[in-house]
């Protein structure tokens, strides 16, 4: 039952054809005519669906062109919709028109694939990620870019959105910041201390991760998932392993679907303890700030002690996990969780009953519940502002089906409330491992990975901390990888940050940023 | 033995220049005990000062002779206050030349010419911090010269050393005037040295900086001597706040053993000082900056009733 699929299927009748070989089965794939690609998207927005992702990828390989993809979420459904795209014509109707989210989708697949997105007139053509420095020519993610070759380097030159009149001044923050934080450019038109606008221009850490995949095995390419984001390596190699499993119909051993919940559980705690405490230091009250990252210190030796590393980088792998749970394993969580809750709450609990923190952090940085649905935002982004997205819960996977999470939605959409939500999700996290740890099947924690089919696509999405990861895999004419596409939730959450700002005073954007804390690295991959 | 009072005036410069180090590094190891950390050592401001004048200057091509004459204007003029203010003996020559109202102005200097150093370069930072910290001063001064005003009234003149005298002299009585003065100064001397909640010393975050933003450009021993100057305006304010407030134990005269006598008093009020104003920068978030002008009007409200008061009832 799909109903996003049936919407499809009823406008475009005998035009659109359900591909085979997508995997998994509930998310079906559509291929329509690319003339009529538009129609999907304002399709999809009065169904009200967000559009997840879009991408591209160059087909060549199998004969054909390229193709287009689009990704579509409303509750628990997604829905791929797939355009061809000629090599003598390649450009592609936007969907900007009706999903503000495609802007930057479009402009970044224009940018390192090539096709050009056409229809909209406020279409926006400006490199994304790519840099003005690199030839507008070279585009990397088709098969016919050489990627061993040195890039050249040319002059160029990118139009910022101006404001003029009496008073206003520009201030441009980065890419390079004082603090220990990733590369990206901010650039605010202020008036007086107030913020006009705020343009992002990321892209700092490109890395051509997307490429990089399609050099690698299926089984190697975990490790590179899991160096995405550093901070969610769990999360994205965990997303990366369910599509090559999905694709390669390998069914993991229920103990490695259980431990791979706990450490995924366990990056969360890590994170959102992280986040939570450099909110308060972002408002000058460090004393937070250094309780909190000495509660995630001791999650972080606790992981080197279980799994033996202190991210758990490189533990989930294609098959299962690396690293089995010591025979000591369920004590020594039983015990560092307890005293985490208590110590967490006792400090929460300052936090609770600090005006002057209080103040700073409420009806700051408000990100309506329309932005938010609007724009499409996933994780604690969105759940502040009143949208009830999570997919371990509206996408379940084994063994969140059995153990579900509770959901934390508030709708102030404040700093506050972002806050707020990572403590509550804290709090149901260390729920989750004690009964995930529970009812931790026994038995082996790695299947051996199985053949993968030529002319396949995967589809896969994980709720990591910062919100929903999606991977889409294909398996190239001899069953290689032709495509990963990755797409971390900063892309999407970015976009609401510049949004959230409105009306805000300069000095409080360092607390907004960091109430948001999207990753650079997810979003320039 | 009886020192001459110009020998008091060189032991003070000599003191302020020496000790405020130590006591940065002393508020600094006290917020680090507060907040569950391990201090890096009373001497670490020495150890930084002595850092920032062993390295090179990095300056920027349009910095014009306001840019780099400011760090020594700052250094100079701040050392002349550890003139007036006394810190261990009333006997000050210098004092006669420049009551408090002076002082202020000394203070003001320094502002006025940091801000302009910090529009001198151009960038969007200095800019920004000048313009936040002249919004602040607009707001501090006043608010000071009643809080001094009403100690004044009390002392009857301007001149600190005779203000020090009288109190020093007098009774311990709690005088309502007083009490609110004293209250509105506390607040002022968080705003001018630049503490919680009013900006954070701390802080790498540029959007948030105040005094921090204007001096960001400045490096090697530009930056020393602001840093040292800084060091010794935060005991200052500290040293006034004694000397208008609870002057006890001060020498009148040059005599050495009620100097050394004084200097234990001075630095015993100043350990227990630090840590009132670090229980106050730990418990406290910064203040959203628009409400600065609401925190700091609150002081000249204090202040204005300490002076009221003091006519009512005194």
């Amino acid at each position: 039952m799909n109903l996003l699929r049936d919407i499809i299927m009823t406008h475009f009748g005998t035009n659109a054809v359900l591909c085979n070989g997508a995997y998994p089965a509930d998310v079906p794939q559509i291929l329509v005519p690319r003339e009529q690609f538009e129609d999907v998207g304002w399709l999809m927005k009065e169904a009200g669906a967000r559009l997840a992702a879009e991408w591209g990828v160059d087909e060549t390989l199998f004969g054909r062109g390229f193709a287009l993809l689009a990704c579509f979420a409303r509750d628990t459904e997604y829905l791929l919709v797939k355009c061809d795209i000629p090599l003598d014509d390649p450009t592609f109707p936007s969907l900007s028109k009706k999903h503000p989210t495609a802007f930057r989708f479009e402009r970044q697949i224009l940018s390192l694939l090539g096709l050009t997105p056409t229809g909209h007139v406020h279409s926006d053509l400006r490199p994304w990620i790519k840099h003005e420095d690199w030839p507008v020519d070279a585009w990397p993610l088709r098969k016919s870019f050489a990627a061993a070759e040195r890039m050249p380097r040319v002059e160029g030159d990118y139009k910022w959105v101006k404001a003029e009149g009496e008073g206003v001044y520009e201030i441009p923050v980065g890419p390079v910041h004082a603090g220990i934080i990733e590369p990206g450019h901010f650039r605010f038109q202020a008036m007086g201390e107030d913020v006009l606008n705020l343009e992002q221009r990321l892209g700092y850490t490109h890395k051509g991760i997307e490429k990089r995949f399609e050099q690698l095995f299926w089984s190697d390419g975990a490790r590179l998932a899991g160096r995405v984001s550093g901070d969610s390596t769990v999360a994205h190699a965990l997303t990366y392993c369910r599509g090559v499993e999905a694709l390669s119909g390998t069914v993991i051993a229920p103990r490695a679907a259980w431990l791979r919940a706990i450490m995924l559980e366990r990056e969360r705690i890590a994170n959102h303890l992280g986040d939570v405490g450099a909110i308060a230091n972002d408002a000058a009250f460090t004393f937070f700030f250094y309780q909190f990252m000495r509660l995630k210190e001791s999650v972080l030796r606790g992981n080197q002690r279980l799994f033996g590393h202190r991210y758990l980088m490189d533990r989930v792998v294609p098959g299962g996990i690396s690293a089995d749970l010591p025979a000591d394993g369920k004590v020594f969580i039983d015990g560092e969780l307890a005293t985490l809750l208590t110590e967490f709450e006792r400090i929460v609990n300052i936090y609770d009953l600090n005006a002057s923190l209080d103040d700073r952090l409420r009806s700051t940085g408000i990100l309506t519940a329309e932005f938010a649905r609007e724009l499409g935002t996933v994780g604690y982004v969105a759940r502040a502002s009143g949208q009830p997205v999570d997919c371990r819960i509206l996408a379940p996977f084994s063994p969140y089906d059995l153990i579900p999470p509770r959901m934390t939605v508030l709708n102030s959409g404040d700093v506050h409330a972002r806050a707020w939500v990572r403590i509550e999700e804290v709090r149901d996290s260390i729920r989750l491992i004690r009964e995930l740890l529970a009812t931790l099947p026994d038995g082996e924690a790695l299947t051996p990975l199985g053949a993968v089919p030529s002319d396949c696509s995967s589809f896969s999405v994980v709720e990591g901390w910062r919100g929903e990861i999606i991977y889409w895999l294909q398996s190239g004419p001899k069953g290689e990888v032709n495509r990963c596409a990755v797409r971390d939730p900063s892309s999407v959450n970015w976009l609401a940050l510049e949004q959230a700002v409105h009306g805000n005073i300069v000095p409080d954007f360092p607390l907004c940023n960091k109430s948001f804390n999207q990753s650079y690295s997810g979003n320039d991959l | 033995m009886s020192l001459h009072p110009f020998v008091i005036e060189l032991l003070q410069f000599a003191l302020l220049l020496g000790l405020a180090p130590a006591f940065a590094g002393w508020v600094k190891v006290l917020k680090c005990r507060v907040q569950g950390r391990t201090a890096p050592g009373i001497l670490q401001p020495y150890r930084d000062i002595r850092r920032l004048f062993g390295k090179d200057i990095v300056l920027a091509e349009n910095a014009s002779w306001l840019f780099r004459f400011t760090p020594y204007l700052t250094f100079g003029v701040t050392a002349i206050a550890a003139g007036i203010i006394p810190l261990i003996s009333v006997d000050l020559p210098l004092s006669a030349t420049a009551d408090v109202i002076a002082l202020v102005m000394l203070f003001g200097i320094v502002r006025f010419f940091t801000a302009l150093a910090g529009m001198d370069i151009g960038t969007a930072f200095g800019g920004m911090g000048s313009s936040r910290e002249m919004t602040i001063a607009s707001l501090a001064e006043p608010a000071m010269l009643m809080a001094i005003f009403t100690v004044s009234l009390a002392s009857n003149s301007t001149s600190l050393t005779q203000m020090v005298s009288v109190m020093a002299h007098s009774e311990f009585v709690i005088r309502p005037s007083l009490a609110f003065a004293l209250a509105a100064f506390i607040l002022i001397a968080l705003a001018e040295t630049g503490r919680i909640p009013v900006d954070n010393p701390a802080t790498h975050l540029e959007l948030t900086m105040i005094h921090e933003a204007m001096i960001l450009e400045y490096s090697g021993r530009h930056l020393a001597l602001i840093e040292w100057a800084g060091m010794m305006k935060l005991t200052l304010f500290f040293a006034l706040g004694i000397a208008a407030f609870c002057p006890w134990g001060i020498a009148t005269g040059g005599d050495t053993g009620l100097l050394l006598l004084a200097f234990v008093a001075l630095s015993a009020k100043l350990v227990v000082g630090a840590c009132v104003m670090v229980l106050i920068e730990t418990g406290l978030a910064k203040l959203r900056i628009f409400r600065l002008p609401e925190f700091l009007g609150s002081a000249f409200l204090l202040a204005t009733l300490g002076m009221i008061a003091f006519f009512i009832l005194e």
